[in-house]
């Protein structure tokens, strides 16, 4: 049963802003409720004070920019306006795979994209994938705004580096260089992913001329793996191949996995490695 | 948005005109009454189910505006200027629906617990989706769970109802 709270509706971002800024901790951005709500009924959380930006105009909506050759994508989009965009589904098949099996349909109807990435639920999706193509976002506030590496938005389990009175107002997600494609995979049996792999290969002359791998859901936040990413650059594809497990044993190990009731840590490594294999050959096959 | 004081605090509430099953409803709410709450006690319609509470299970699914939200998770005030759709508004007075009917016929239900939501959400899949497959039907039923009848069934009537309906019956 939810407590009372007093629900605010401003139409600006500034106004909004001005909200939180006043009310400090005891307001919060309300959007697609879906993590906020469920966390507020079962009394983890609350809030006197939701703050409603469902209002404000220019917050929405799915967009391929042409001239910055990147998706711009507002922070109360939903996920299935993502899922069904079709620029995304056209230019970024991997995202819209990824939207697609978020959660389920009615979580993905209300939920929206600038929720799910503040809120940094560790076992959640986009956050990992979008990582792969050095996605950044667009943090407002009354004064003005800033851009900020998605990498560096998840600071911890549910932190994330927005000020107090900021608004998550864009996700922009570039398009990957041309002879490079993308995979997710994620693994689970519980309500929320259990593991979530992001890889992005680049090929060149039969070459590795990029790998990017993301991990998510076996940690805190998630992050590139850098480490494993090298191992794999510079390489020819069979070498690069032949050294997809070590690879991904050293993501395994720098992910931070946690034991939980999704598994133990050493459970989630080795998914973690299998799913690194699984979706470089994924995105690799994408070049072919 | 009215804010009166009770006991000392403020209390707000929000006017919430909606269609709701194709009629006309005002209710006056506060802003933390979720729309299942709203649906069942205040307007008596308890065709909506109440179960887990946390939007996995699929049983409090109406159709907002045509598109399925766990009402449960759902706050009241959302369906202010928008149209609700539940069980109760999918016959058409004695006739039932093609989807009703292919549940009947196929027998896509057994306790019935969560049929209501199981036939909303396939409301909405056939109007997004008019034929579609199997897999792309398991995909889009995924958050709607039955305990009784192994799915088989619920997944035979869906398939039943997109043809019947495309067939123009």
């Amino acid at each position: 049963m939810l407590k009372p709270f007093e629900l605010c509706e401003p139409t600006t971002v500034a106004e909004a802003s001005g909200l939180l800024a006043r009310y400090g901790e005891e307001a919060r951005i309300y959007a697609g409720g879906t993590e906020l709500i469920l966390a507020m009924k079962m009394g983890l959380l609350h809030y006197d004070h939701l703050v409603n930006i469902k209002g404000i105009a220019g917050l929405g909506g799915v967009r391929f920019d042409a001239g910055a050759n990147a998706l711009r994508i507002g922070g109360a989009a939903t996920h299935r306006e993502i899922e069904r965009s079709p620029a995304v589904r056209e230019r970024f098949p991997a995202i819209a795979e990824m939207e697609t099996h978020v959660a389920n349909v009615r979580v993905r109807e209300a939920g929206t994209i600038g929720g799910n990435l503040c809120f940094a639920e560790p076992h959640a999706d986009p956050g990992t994938l979008f990582q792969v193509y050095d996605a950044q976002v667009t943090l407002e506030k009354a004064g003005g705004k800033r851009a900020l590496p998605l990498e560096k938005l998840f600071v911890g389990s549910f932190e994330v580096a927005l000020e107090g009175d900021e608004v998550l107002s864009e996700v922009t997600i570039p398009a990957l260089p041309p002879r490079m494609a993308a995979a997710y995979l994620k693994f689970g049996i519980l309500e929320r992913p259990s593991v979530g792999v992001a890889v992005a290969v680049g090929l060149n002359g039969g070459g590795v001329s990029d790998a990017r791998i993301a991990v998510g859901c076996v940690g805190p936040v998630p992050r590139r793996m850098r480490e494993a990413e090298a191992m794999l650059v510079g390489k020819s594809l069979a070498e690069a191949e032949a050294l997809l497990p070590t690879a991904g044993e050293t993501a395994g190990r720098a992910s931070q996995a946690v034991s939980d009731l999704h598994g133990s840590a050493e459970y989630k490594e080795h998914i973690v490695k299998v799913l690194i294999g699984r979706a470089f050959r994924a995105a690799a096959q994408q070049l072919a | 948005m009215a804010v009166t004081t009770v006991d000392g605090r403020a209390s707000q509430t929000v006017q919430v005109r909606m269609t709701l099953n194709g009629e006309a409803r005002t209710f006056a709410v506060p802003p933390h009454e979720t729309l299942l709450d709203l649906i069942r006690e205040r307007a008596g319609l308890t065709g909506t189910k109440k179960s887990c509470d946390v939007q996995v299970c699929g049983v409090c699914t109406v159709l907002l505006d045509g598109r399925p939200v766990s009402a449960c998770t759902t706050l009241a005030f959302e369906a202010r200027d928008r149209t609700v759709q539940t069980i109760e508004g999918v016959a058409d007075g004695d006739r039932l629906h093609p989807v009703q009917e292919a549940f009947i016929e196929h027998g896509g239900f057994q306790c019935g617990f969560c049929t209501p939501g199981m036939i909303l959400a396939t409301l909405a899949l056939l109007k997004e989706n008019p034929r579609p497959t199997a897999d792309q039907v398991k995909h889009y039923m995924r958050g709607n769970i039955c305990r009784c009848t192994g799915y088989k069934r619920i997944l035979d009537s869906i398939l039943a109802a997109a043809e019947a309906m495309a067939g123009g019956k």
